[in-house]
């Protein structure tokens, strides 16, 4: 118990990371889903985390219509971002979704009144328990599972696999990939309020360019044929660094290196169900 | 010809009225009319680069007419998005084969019911007794329609595995699963050796005897005479002969369309039957 405590007390902090990393793989897994290359996630993060940090730092709301407010906030801005941008494709629409997270962080630096502009918010009550982050991450599988196995998943699917021939299966391809957009938009924003609300200060430079491209890396890095790919990816990619703290400077070379390895060598990513069938499959059959 | 066949060829299924379509200064339709009466086979035939697949995309709603008028049923089409014109009741098949290659036989066919599965978020969510029963209704009626391609036997293979016959077949299993009142089948047969030419005929057959009403685009004029009981002719974006298949194999412009003028002295072999 006593060890357990010590590890606690050490780690929580990381493994806390590890159920919001998983979130955050989710919510860019839903627009990959649909065939969207979709960059905003970060950004989303970022509004979600600052809208719901503002009202419990400013107004003293309390935590459960935060977090609703903390999603809220950024399903609406997808929404409104969304009309003009989904009708783009492919790296079109990367590039118009990375210039929307440039606009949210130079928003949010101009905006100091609010925001705090760079010094970020300090003090922001720490309301996030081991649970909240937990159930935030089963909820969400649930869900997506259950979409997945519906009508709604098959629509994605198959917007992915051909855009014309799912609207000619009368499918409402703008309807879907705007839902695809909104609902991983709130996902990120559960994120982004469950983490700001753990660290107790969040900043602009946060949710910029670069943790877009950490997420897309761990879903892609996990394989988005599944649901547990994603998961897999954002344990990987918070728990890699760790590991390899003992190699000290050299560690982020290595890490890079690992990732290159990864991708060159399972290029569906790490959690491919097909292939892991196969494994199974194949032993089944030897024993 | 009785009363009744008179009033159903007074209200045709598809209509089009001069419609045209320009690509910039390219003319690829220009003041197309012809009407699809309502049952039976329905042939457009003409020689490559006549349009024809541009008479299907302007249909199903892939590309705005410039000018004229299409009617499903007396309702005009113009400014339908193509899943609206879907739910409508119009299904197409594709001349280069559009199946989703990575999904199973059966969801192929499931995602052709999309719009007829009345389960709303609260069902998929909750799973409630409605999504399930939905569902399974879904999946009954698609091993359904693969039976009628016979293809039912292979329902949980990815679709990619198939040949190069039954993904047509299943590409027409999965427009068979919108519920369509009119099937648009772009050139079903290309590319298929004699054999699947033949099943695939029998298939057609028996799918237009079910009371389907069919419209295909075809090459293949011993399939197109052997199916359809009427026939339009395209040639260079015009229509230049409508009729049964005896008068089109008589026609003097179909095949000074085909064959080229007398005066050229080459006859090619594989000339119309």
């Amino acid at each position: 118990m006593e060890a357990l405590n010590n590890f606690w007390s050490i780690y929580s902090n990381l493994v806390l990371s590890l159920g919001i990393n998983a979130l955050l793989a989710l919510s860019i897994w839903l627009t990959l889903s649909c065939g969207m290359l979709a960059m905003a996630n970060a950004a989303f993060m970022g509004i979600g985390a600052y809208a719901a940090s503002v009202l419990t730092l400013n107004y003293g709301w309390s935590f459960p219509p935060a977090i609703l407010a903390g999603m809220a906030a950024p399903a609406f801005t997808a929404f409104v971002i969304g009309k003009p941008t989904l009708r783009l494709s492919g790296v079109y629409l990367a590039m118009a979704t990375l210039a929307f997270g440039e606009v949210v962080r130079i928003a949010v630096l101009n905006t100091e009144s609010v925001t705090g502009g760079a010094l970020g918010l300090n003090g922001i009550p720490q309301l996030t328990e081991w649970w909240h982050v937990l159930l935030a991450v089963v909820l969400v599988m649930a869900g997506l599972w259950r979409l997945r196995r519906s009508k709604v998943g098959r629509a994605f699917e198959a917007i992915k696999e051909d855009e014309t021939a799912a609207g000619l299966m009368g499918i409402d391809v703008g309807g879907h990939k705007m839902l695809a957009f909104v609902l991983g938009a709130a996902i990120a924003g559960l994120a982004g309020t469950l983490n700001a609300h753990l660290t107790f200060f969040i900043g602009p430079n946060e949710y910029g360019f670069d943790r877009g491209v950490e997420i897309l890396t761990m879903a892609i890095l996990g394989g988005i044929n599944s649901l547990l790919g994603p998961v897999a990816g954002g344990v990987i990619l918070t728990v890699l660094p760790e590991l390899l703290r003992s190699v000290g400077d050299f560690r982020l070379v290595l890490n890079g290196f690992i990732l290159v390895l990864i991708v060159l060598f399972l290029p569906k990513g790490i959690w491919d169900s097909l292939r892991t069938a196969r494994w199974l499959g194949g032993k089944g059959a030897g024993a | 010809m009785n009363a009744n066949d008179n009033h159903r060829s007074a209200v045709p299924l598809l209509e089009m009225q001069n419609v045209s379509r320009h690509f910039g200064g390219l003319k690829v339709l220009q003041d197309v009319s012809f009407s699809v009466p309502q049952g039976g086979v329905f042939g457009l035939i003409g020689p490559n680069g006549a349009g024809k697949t541009t008479v299907f995309n302007l249909i199903t709603g892939l590309l705005p007419v410039t000018s004229g008028h299409i009617r499903f049923q007396g309702d005009d089409l113009a400014g339908r998005r193509p899943h609206q014109i879907t739910r409508a009741g119009i299904a197409r098949t594709f001349q280069n084969i559009r199946i989703f290659k990575e999904m199973s036989l059966l969801e192929n066919v499931m995602v052709g019911m999309h719009a007829h599965l009345s389960y709303g978020p609260l069902g998929w969510l909750a799973g409630t007794g409605l999504f399930r029963s939905e569902e399974r209704r879904a999946r009954d009626r698609a091993r359904e329609l693969l039976s009628w391609v016979k293809l039912d036997h292979k329902a949980s293979d990815v679709a990619d595995n198939l040949s190069y016959g039954d993904q047509r077949k299943l590409e027409l299993a999965r427009a068979l699963a919108t519920e369509p009142r009119l099937l648009l089948l772009d050139e079903p047969v290309a590319g298929m050796n004699s054999v699947e030419k033949t099943d695939l005929m029998h298939e057609i057959r028996n799918i237009s005897a079910r009371g389907y009403t069919i419209f295909m685009i075809e090459h293949d004029m011993r399939f197109v005479m052997g199916l359809c009981e009427h026939i339009a002719v395209l040639n260079f974006g015009r229509i230049i002969a409508e009729g049964g298949p005896e008068a089109i194999r008589n026609d003097p412009q179909v095949i000074e369309a085909y064959l080229g003028r007398e005066d050229d002295e080459t006859h090619p072999q594989g000339a119309p039957a």
